[in-house]
């Protein structure tokens, strides 16, 4: 997690630290256009997603124009524009996932928590999302609840172990870690902050 | 200025270091194991050894896939006096065993094992991966005592670009993407197309559901990715070369880093390879979940940072390629098949697989199986053999009813085709086609118009959008599907959906409208009576054609504007 005490590198007039992780990407990448895929990951690692704020800074960096970074962010599936919820399951739909009625457990948890896939709870306690192979087909059906990849589950043990990870929250809620931090930690090598 | 390191001296080293050891347990830690709780395990084996101080005498090696990702998490131990053993589901208990009783005491513990010997292991052959299991992919050193990086450095030493392009021409290697196009002939195309700067790209963008040969290959052995990229470079005159992997490998990410960096430091590439003039950097570029990216004309795109929308060729990417200079793309595991080509030669691979398809084949066989996981087999080989053999047939006993190769722009092979022997032609001829090897098993259960409704949805989803045939004939046609499926079809839905088919097919821009309409095609060809029997039959809607059974009035009701 970027140190909120010290570093003074940030490069946004919000002061908020975690541009100044932004920035080292970009001074790394020599602020080269070219690698503007490579700074959105970067950008959607640190925040948990990307705000119309970061992407303008993105643009004026990189001197580009807005057009642009909305275009190729807005292209690919992986970046998401909406401050994810507190808890998350991904669901793969890929074919072996299919094929072992993965739809059976987006429609359990759609119906469980009114969401489909894409969308928060109004709450904000709960994002449910779809992935396209995680390449993990001999765990089939595959979920990654909370960064976390769980195989071989039925619906009902999906909405179990959901259930379970929301409650663990609940006791240990003197932690006040919000998604964006832990996303923050995680630093774009791991697979909850890119799913 | 150190030079660069001497290949037989860290081999020699290697070869040392392991005779010190007599038992070693090799722990896979690929996507597939470690999603199962692999790295724990391995942790645990390392940390009893090293407690009872045994860590001279017993090696735990973290390594890549052993292919069968269903009894993960593997674990294989080795010893000098015995035949390897192969433990599957290790726990956290089991692993305590293994260590203690077969790491430490030095017999076999008492925890489920599986045979060696199962078709599924003695059925393959194993030459792009045959390196998985056995190395550690986070150790260059590993990679050179496999004999790793020699054949770059005998072409670089001994041949001439020419010669190197010959080999892989007389090898009869073929593109492992998915088309099949002879390599040596790409890469006679760019090292003859005129240009001060030329790039080789290295495409890992393995975007077919169900398939992940390229990703294991990545996370197994990178070092055999960046020699086979060197090799296409210094054959080609390109001097820099990029991998564009998916941003959903970020194991595959995190091992060709690593790998990129080591071999730098090894000057095994970068300025001067292996102390030649021939100068050659590696660059990784990341997607963010795109297809279409597949496609060479996009992914050139997305390497430039931009929208990963597809162009029309001509001109070839050999010709106008990244930033307007000739480049070449080559799938991961076609480049991984080049230094084993030019280390044994280009007739030892042309002796392997049939007359037009040479070498092996990795698959990743998933579906309603005994045995799911990564194969690699000879070309030739028939469907039987890889689904009954070594797939271990269908569980629950269940019959048989397709298995579906190509991903989203391949098709379905039914029962009576099992005896097909694989290949580029075969497949083809099938109405499905290699692609990039995932298979899927379907039984007896599966629907095969809902099969179809699955691969036109994620064909909608996605389409990129720039030509309108696909943009716009991929969401009708999943219109039409959906219907279908959905128990208010009608004939004229079907006929539709048939004459759209081929619209599609004939005028998209790239691949992925043009293929979209396959899985429909080959379900229909194989299956057509599945999707008769969802259609609500004419006579139902009477003569005036609006209804008067409540089926017809449901699907009168539901039909969308312009589909009745």
């Amino acid at each position: 997690m970027a140190d909120r005490a010290g570093n003074g590198a940030a490069g946004h007039p919000s002061g908020d630290e975690r541009f100044g992780v932004l920035e080292k990407a970009l001074k790394r990448s020599r602020y080269s256009q070219d690698q503007l895929i490579e700074i959105l990951h970067v950008a959607q690692g640190v925040f948990g997603y990307l705000s119309e704020d970061v992407l303008v800074y993105v643009g004026r960096e990189l001197k580009l124009p807005l057009s642009r970074v909305f275009g190729v962010a807005t292209f690919y599936h992986l970046f998401t524009f909406e401050e994810p919820g507190e808890h998350g399951a991904t669901v793969c739909t890929g074919t072996a996932c299919f094929v072992k009625g993965a739809d059976r457990i987006v429609d359990a948890l759609t119906s469980e928590f009114h969401v489909s896939a894409g969308e928060t709870t109004e709450d904000g306690r709960f994002t449910l999302k779809t992935a396209r192979c995680l390449g993990s087909c001999g765990l089939a059906p595959v979920v990654v609840i909370d960064g976390a990849v769980r195989g071989h589950l039925d619906a009902a043990g999906v909405l179990e172990v959901v259930a379970e990870q929301m409650a663990a929250d609940d006791e240990a809620d003197t932690e006040d870690t919000t998604p964006a931090e832990a996303d923050a930690v995680a630093s774009g090598a791991a697979n909850e902050a890119r799913l | 200025m150190a030079g660069p390191i001497d290949l037989y001296d860290v081999a020699n080293a290697e070869r040392d270091a392991r005779a010190h050891f007599s038992r070693r347990a090799f722990v896979c830690t690929s996507t597939g194991c470690l999603s199962a709780g692999a790295s724990a395990i391995k942790q645990q084996l390392t940390d009893t050894v090293t407690d009872a101080g045994q860590e001279q005498g017993v090696q735990v090696v973290p390594t890549g896939c052993f292919g069968l990702c269903s009894r993960g998490p593997l674990v294989r131990v080795e010893t000098r006096d015995q035949q390897p053993t192969l433990y599957e589901h290790v726990d956290t208990d089991t692993a305590q065993l293994i260590a203690d009783d077969h790491l430490l005491e030095g017999r076999q513990a008492s925890a489920d094992t599986v045979s060696l010997e199962l078709p599924f292991f003695a059925r393959q052959e194993k030459v792009v991966l045959s390196n998985a299991g056995k190395i550690d992919p986070d150790r260059i050193e590993d990679y050179v005592g496999q004999g790793g990086y020699r054949a770059l450095q005998s072409a670089v030493e001994t041949m001439t670009p020419e010669g190197v392009v010959k080999t892989i021409l007389r090898s009869g290697l073929r593109g492992r993407g998915g088309a099949g196009y002879p390599t040596g002939r790409k890469w006679e195309f760019l090292s003859l197309a005129d240009g001060d700067q030329k790039y080789v790209v290295a495409n890992g963008d393995e975007g077919d559901p169900g398939a992940y040969m390229d990703r294991t290959i990545m996370e197994t052995d990178p070092h055999r990715v960046l020699e086979g990229l060197s090799l296409a470079g210094y054959a080609t005159g390109a001097s820099q070369g990029y991998i564009y992997v998916r941003a959903e490998y970020p194991l595959a990410i995190e091992r060709l880093e690593r790998a990129i960096r080591e071999a730098k430091r090894a000057k095994l590439i970068g300025r001067n390879v292996l102390g030649s003039d021939f100068r050659f950097d590696i660059e990784i570029r990341i997607g963010a979940g795109a297809f279409v990216c597949g496609e060479e004309t996009a992914l050139m795109k997305s390497i430039q940072g931009e929208r990963g929308t597809p162009t029309l060729r001509p001109p070839y990417p050999t010709e106008r390629g990244l930033w307007g200079k000739p480049t070449m793309i080559q799938n991961v595991e076609t480049l991984a098949n080049v230094p084993v080509i030019l280390e044994r030669g280009a007739e030892w691979f042309a002796s392997l697989g049939t007359s037009e398809s040479k070498g092996t084949k990795v698959f990743a066989l998933t579906g309603s199986l005994n045995n799911t996981g990564l194969i690699e087999v000879p070309m030739g080989i028939t469907l039987r053999e890889i689904v009954e053999e070594m797939g271990g047939g269908i569980p629950d006993g269940r019959a048989f009813k397709a298995a579906q190769s190509g991903g989203p722009s391949g098709g379905c092979i039914p029962a009576p085709y099992l005896d097909t022997p694989v290949d580029y032609e075969n497949l083809q001829k099938l109405g499905s086609m290699m692609g990039s090897g995932g298979l899927v098993v379907m039984d007896e259960t599966v629907s095969m118009p809902e099969v179809a409704r699955f691969y036109m949805e994620f064909c909608r989803d996605e389409s990129c959008g720039k030509c309108t045939p696909c943009r716009a004939g991929t969401v009708k046609m999943h219109a039409f599907l959906d219907r279908i499926v959905s128990g208010v079809g009608r004939r004229r839905d079907l006929q539709h959906l048939e004459s759209l088919c081929h619209t599609v097919r004939a005028t998209s821009m790239c691949g992925l409208g043009q293929s979209a309409p396959n899985p429909v095609f080959s379900t229909l060809e194989h299956f057509r009576d599945e999707y008769l029997e969802l259609l609500v039959p004419d006579e139902a809607f009477g003569p005036d054609g609006n209804g008067s059974s409540p089926d017809a009035q449901r699907a009168v009701a539901t039909s969308p504007g312009g589909v009745r």
